[in-house]
């Protein structure tokens, strides 16, 4: 992608956003720079094939007709397969309740750093394939995350570890468990966990602590909550939970902080928050308002009615400026920004103060304590507290400040202390802070035989357990027995949906290896440990037990509010501050908005999703704004070495509008050195720059160019809706284009004073050459709110779990092969510096005059009665003539067979409703076809019609903020026809006549008239 | 200047122009007569099954409901292949010792599976649902044939899609009153045989068709015929 040189697109797009022709939106550098990259993504539906076909072939006519008679002998021959014989097997005993052919739901919990979020998942003849939000969660409410929908896949992860490891060798559980009875109670043993909110695992290691006189229990967590729980006991002296109420919120400031997608309770926060942003009521509707304060632009900077882009470091100043005039007593922040506009305070502040207990103030988990508790004390005095920022005691067993407590550990280890050592499910050598030098810590500690026994117990043979004397695979949560708590406190039991796949273990059975329970099976620990807990006995146990399985939670469980004043003296008690250079170059290290912390390094959906805003897949990058890419000569692409207190790593920059200057965010979770065919290899190491010192911002980084480059493979400008098309005549295709707008924008003033808005009658179409098609039973249709859109990915991933999506790796997303039904079209407004973000959804549009119809030359993608563009695998020969058709672009081309045909482990993820393409196959999003027909089915077999809401596509029910909705828009009384009668509603191309189904409500902002600038 | 070739030789040019129309021809029937014949389509074919089940012992001569054996047919996609447990219901008190149904006997007391062969098999991206056809009157042997005959399992159709398409075009042509459904004996009206439905005598399958038709609120044919009915 860097055949030419990209160092001046930045100017040139400069120029162009100060230029006459300044377009309204646009999607990146290389569009406003118009290169020729971009250019050839914009004419050509699949630029590599065309290109790289003009290249590599120079055909003549006898060649094409020899190929031509070639293709069609074998194209006739292969349909000459005769199908081979298959078996049916039966069950020799069936199983209660299963109905071959019907799925099962069960309820069970994900658990995120610690946090367990609620989930239902569907499962098939005992094979979990889908998961879905479980609507009676407090956690979710029914909403479901990026990482809930792909955490299926890790389970049938071929590159799981699959046995027992003995000194690197197969062994087996008993020999593991033979080995641990020699284990003297008199040992120094070390436990090293995750954080653990789990009653029954926290209750199990207590035990061990009381018969292990010497052990002790460390807790590391490289992306968790580690400030928040420090900056909690900062304020109040203890660490409690806070439990934002969003929806109770008129005006929010976030310090930083990504709550839509990141932190405990975020699914609940995105679900509250966008109903908050609906516009049922039209023009009269109240929307609360936020403000962000960020230095990456991220979901939340997204959809904030201000975004300030600012320095994580310097949010410090900000807040230290916000509390003191809110009343808190704060001296100065040491380190002043310059680039705080004057009055941005003072005016957030009167917005504030003019909604008592009706606002937060929200800090980011990589915030430095101190913001956190000017937060806490912020809000006291705005009276939110008890209304819209509740506290509670502390999800964690025991929440211990886990940089101390791995501290402990390494200290331990070098000074010969820790006897032995047991991993669970951690991953210290890659992410324990590179100060901590944990990996020589622990190779010094086996060498000298002062840690006898080292044992790892984890998804993965990674880089931890490669060190280890046994290595125990654990179980996935969706094999295992366990429990957890949600963001507010609610216990939600996790239990299996299939019995271990391999030799695993999950982490209560290797701690009651040491308490002497190791007869009891993980469902016994549980249950007894609840039963010694309730005050239910006998029977009335019994029904608890099962109510709560059933539901996923146990019922009032959530941990009760408590009364926790602010502390007078926190400020002198959260360490003083130096001065340090305000040019100096900041560093901002933050969980990757797809493999998370590295944990999910390994799973090709996620890997292959499109992070948002920056939409680059399977890698991370030295994010920077413009700014500061210029100045330090560098553009997308460059390839450069960081330098950071004498430590280094090599990057790739990528550069991002609305970025701060004068920071560079590095996104942990990759540069894996031992983690499986997917994740060992893309991206950088950022860990190896993270100090226990600095382990979130830090400044006094040094940038230097290599002279390499390095390619991303973005879809930013790939599949991009070419709006002004081939005009004759320039002039006035400008001025028409003006009224074509992609996405459609309007504050709420101007929504007041225009509700129809986004419509444009000058645009509406005019008599189709083609019939009026009747539609007399349904009329499926889809909305899509851009005001709910948080551009979190869920629905995309859900999409790719339903509909047996392919992964294509990053040399063909880069070629524009991206498999992906559903895309999330990112367009900006303004500057480079801080333009304003858009989120689009962009499935198939499943026009009522399609234009993919008219082309097909085999008839396979047909208009159903229903009006469905169907797509007929079986019938596809692969012409493509529907997608070059298509002017949204959706349509997508099996190059090669992507599909997985040949892992067996991967044959259980699939749904069975949906066809495995194979390839030379056209595919696109079917709006769910399989549950149209399976509710339909239903509904006939009931003598009725269906009902509304009955049918929910995979993007609709993963999608947290509700944003999308599907129905029957012959039914005026349907959800979907309701919001489509609202004045925002308004359909892409809506001039080409082609009646897209899909429709987008437009977005209406709501700024704060007293802000200038 | 001489001829290259000799007279003769335009016989034989005239011939393989000719033969080559003949070779053609005969190669296109030939393969449609592959195409339709038992041995490619699985129609009439008997396979072999770790136990000769009979359906015309069962079905017919013992007049076992269909619904006894196949349960999820009213609920499900899948019509349902019993369990063995289902097979030894009958078979731990009668023909305990007949050494046909070791096998039976085997698969309850080990708890392994029978592997029966798929009589009736339809290709991947065909999604067919039985629960749908029987709630609106498509009798079992409507493609299944006169099961209650067969002494040995068979295929009745080809299962091809113009063999679907028969049906989904002209439902009217095969639909039965829901109570008749499971009767393997069942017969379509006419003057000999009229069918009684809700007090009407009909002799004529067109007529009883359309009746049910509309009484069951079949989808529209358009409907029935797009491809996303079975094709996902």
């Amino acid at each position: 992608m860097n055949e030419e040189k990209n160092s001046n697109h930045l100017a040139q797009a400069r120029a162009r956003l100060e230029g006459p022709d300044a377009p309204r939106f646009w999607q990146s550098v290389e569009e406003l720079a118009n290169t020729k990259l971009f250019r050839n993504f914009l004419e050509n539906e699949f630029p590599a094939n065309a290109e790289s076909d003009r290249k590599t072939f120079s055909v003549d006519r006898r060649e094409v007709l020899k190929l031509a008679a070639a293709s069609a002998a074998i194209a006739s021959m292969s349909a000459c397969t005769k199908l081979p014989t298959e078996k049916i097997v039966p069950y020799a005993h069936p199983p209660e309740e299963i109905i071959p052919g019907r799925p099962l739901f069960y309820a069970t919990s994900f658990p995120h750093h610690g946090v367990s979020t609620g989930v239902l998942v569907e499962s098939h003849m005992g094979r979990p394939t889908k998961i879905e939000g479980n609507p009676e969660h407090p956690g979710s409410q029914g909403g479901t995350s990026v990482f809930m929908q792909a955490s299926i896949l890790d389970m049938y992860d071929p590159d799981r570890s699959q046995a027992v490891l003995h000194e690197g060798r197969v062994s087996t559980w008993a020999d593991f468990t033979a080995a641990m009875g020699f284990i003297p109670t008199g040992a120094r043993l070390r436990i090293l966990t995750g954080t653990v909110t789990s009653p029954t695992l926290a209750w199990q290691i207590e035990n061990l602590l009381k018969k292990f006189p010497q052990a002790k229990w460390h807790q590391w967590d490289p992306s968790g909550g580690q400030n928040v729980r420090e900056g909690a006991r900062l304020a109040f002296g203890r660490p409690v939970q806070t439990v934002y109420r969003f929806d109770q919120a008129d005006v929010i400031l976030s310090l930083d902080a990504d709550f839509l997608v990141n932190g405990s309770g975020y699914v609940r926060h995105s679900r509250d928050f966008a109903r908050r942003r609906d516009l049922a009521a039209g023009p009269s509707s109240r929307l609360n308002r936020l403000y962000v304060a960020e230095s990456m632009l991220t979901s939340t900077g997204a959809v904030a009615d201000h975004r300030l882009a600012l320095r994580s470091s310097d949010i410090d100043d900000l807040v230290r400026r916000l509390a003191a005039a809110a009343g808190v007593a704060v001296p100065p922040s040491a380190n002043a920004s310059a680039k705080i506009p004057s009055g941005w305070v003072s005016t957030v502040l009167r917005d504030l103060n003019a909604h008592p207990g009706a606002s937060i103030v929200v800090a980011g988990e990589h915030q430095p304590p101190l913001v956190h508790a000017l937060a806490h004390a912020i809000n006291e005095k705005l009276g939110n507290v008890g209304k819209t920022v509740i506290y509670t005691e502390p999800l964690e067993a025991r929440p211990v400040d886990q940089l101390d407590s791995l501290g402990d550990l390494v200290g331990d280890l070098k000074s010969g202390q820790a006897e032995l050592l047991l991993v669970l499910g951690g991953n210290p050598v890659y992410n324990a802070p590179a100060d901590f030098e944990f990996e020589s810590a622990l190779h010094d500690a086996i060498a000298a035989n002062t840690l006898k026994l080292f044992i790892h117990s984890g998804l993965y043979n990674d880089e931890t357990s490669e060190y280890a004397h046994w290595h125990v695979p654990a179980t996935h949560y969706l094999e295992s027995w366990s429990d957890g708590r949600a963001y507010d406190g609610t216990v939600g039991i996790l239990q299996p949906l299939i019995a271990p796949l391999y030799d695993s273990h999950s982490a209560h059975e290797m701690i009651a290896l040491f308490t002497g329970d190791s007869g009891t099976s993980p469902h016994d620990m549980v249950r007894s440990y609840w039963q010694s807990q309730r005050p239910e006995r006998g029977k009335a146990f019994e029904d608890f037990w099962e109510t709560s399985l059933h539901d996923g939670l146990m019922a009032r469980s959530a941990l009760p509010a408590i009364a926790v004043p602010v502390r007078a003296d926190f400020v002198s008690q959260g360490g003083s501050q130096t001065a340090s250079d305000p040019n100096q170059l900041e560093v901002v290290f933050r969980p990757d908005p797809a493999v998370d912390d590295g944990e999910y390094a390994n799973n090709g959906w996620l890997q292959e999703t499109p992070r948002p805003i920056t939409r680059f897949t399977w890698d991370n990058a030295a994010l920077m704004s413009p700014a500061t890419a210029e100045q330090h000569n560098l553009s997308s692409g460059s390839y450069v070495m960081l330098r950071l207190g004498g430590r280094t790593v090599q990057a790739g920059v990528f550069v991002v509008p609305g970025h701060a200057d004068n920071s560079v965010t590095l996104h942990l979770g990759y540069g894996r050195r031992r983690s499986g065919q997917v994740g060992t290899g893309p991206g950088f190491n950022a860990y190896l720059l993270r100090t226990s010192r600095a382990p979130w911002i830090a400044r006094g980084l040094e940038i230097e160019s290599t002279g390499k480059t390095y390619s991303f493979a973005t879809v930013q400008f790939q599949y991009t809706i070419d709006v002004a098309g081939h005009p004759a005549d320039e002039e006035s295709v400008n001025a028409f284009n003006r009224h074509r707008d992609l996405v459609r924008i309007a504050t709420m003033e101007e929504f007041r004073k225009n509700p129809d808005f986004a419509r444009n009658p000058e645009l509406e179409p005019d008599q189709s050459i083609y019939p009026q098609i009747p539609y007399d039973s349904y009329r499926w249709g889809m909305s899509i709110d851009l005001n709910r859109c948080i551009g979190c990915n869920a629905c995309l991933t859900a999409c790719v779990a339903e509909n047996n999506i392919a992964t294509v790796g990053k040399d063909q997303v880069a070629r524009g092969r991206m498999m992906h039904w559903i895309r999330i079209d990112t367009y900006f407004q303004g500057g480079l510096e801080n333009p304003t973000a858009y989120f689009e959804p962009t499935p198939c549009m499943q026009c009522e005059n399609a234009p993919c119809e008219y082309v097909c030359p085999v008839g396979a993608t047909t208009h159903s009665s229903e009006g469905l563009n169907d797509m007929v695998y079986n019938r596809c020969v692969g012409t493509r003539y529907c997608s070059n058709n298509c002017p949204y672009k959706v349509r997508r081309f099996n190059f090669y067979l992507f599909s997985d045909y040949t892992t067996p482990s991967l044959y259980g993820v699939r749904n069975p409703n949906v066809t495995v393409r194979s390839r030379g196959v056209m595919e696109k999003c079917t709006y769910c076809v399989q549950r149209i027909n399976a509710a339909k089915i239903r509904a006939e077999e009931e003598n009725r019609t269906v009902r509304d809401g009955e049918i929910v596509t995979a993007c609709q029910a993963a999608c947290p903020t509700e944003a999308i909705i599907f129905g029957d828009i012959n039914d005026p009384g349907s959800r979907v026809s309701r919001l489509k009668a609202q004045s925002r509603n308004y359909g892409l191309l809506e001039d080409l006549n082609t009646r897209p189904r899909t429709t987008y409500l437009a977005r209406v902002l709501n700024p704060n008239p007293e802000m200038t600038g | 200047m001489a001829q290259i070739f000799h007279r003769s030789t335009n016989v034989i040019a005239r011939a393989s122009i000719y033969g080559a129309v003949v070779f053609i021809a005969v190669l296109t029937i030939a393969l449609y007569e592959i195409a339709l014949s038992p041995w490619y389509t699985g129609q009439h074919m008997k396979l072999q099954q770790p136990v000769p089940f009979s359906h015309r012992h069962h079905a017919g001569e013992l007049g076992i409901d269909c619904r006894y054996c196949h349960t999820s047919v009213e609920n499900s996609s899948f019509a349902g292949v019993p369990p063995t447990q289902t097979c030894m219901s009958c078979h731990s008190q009668i023909w305990t010792n007949a050494s046909m149904l070791e096998p039976v006997r085997t698969s309850y007391r080990d708890d392994t599976s029978l592997e029966w062969q798929r009589v009736n098999a339809l290709p991947e991206f065909v999604y067919f649902d039985h629960s749908i056809h029987v709630s609106k009157g498509i009798g079992c042997t409507s493609c299944h044939g006169q099961i209650a005959d067969m002494p040995l399992t068979q295929s009745a159709g080809t299962l091809y899609m113009s063999w679907c398409l028969d049906c989904h075009r002209a439902p009217e042509q095969n639909i039965r009153p829901t109570g008749e459904v499971f009767n393997p004996y069942y017969q379509q009206p006419s003057y000999t045989h009229p069918v009684q439905h809700e007090g009407v005598h009909y002799t004529d399958q067109v007529a009883l068709g359309r009746k049910l038709m509309a009484e069951y609120k079949i989808q529209p044919l358009k409907t029935l015929q797009s491809c996303s009915t079975c094709h996902r």
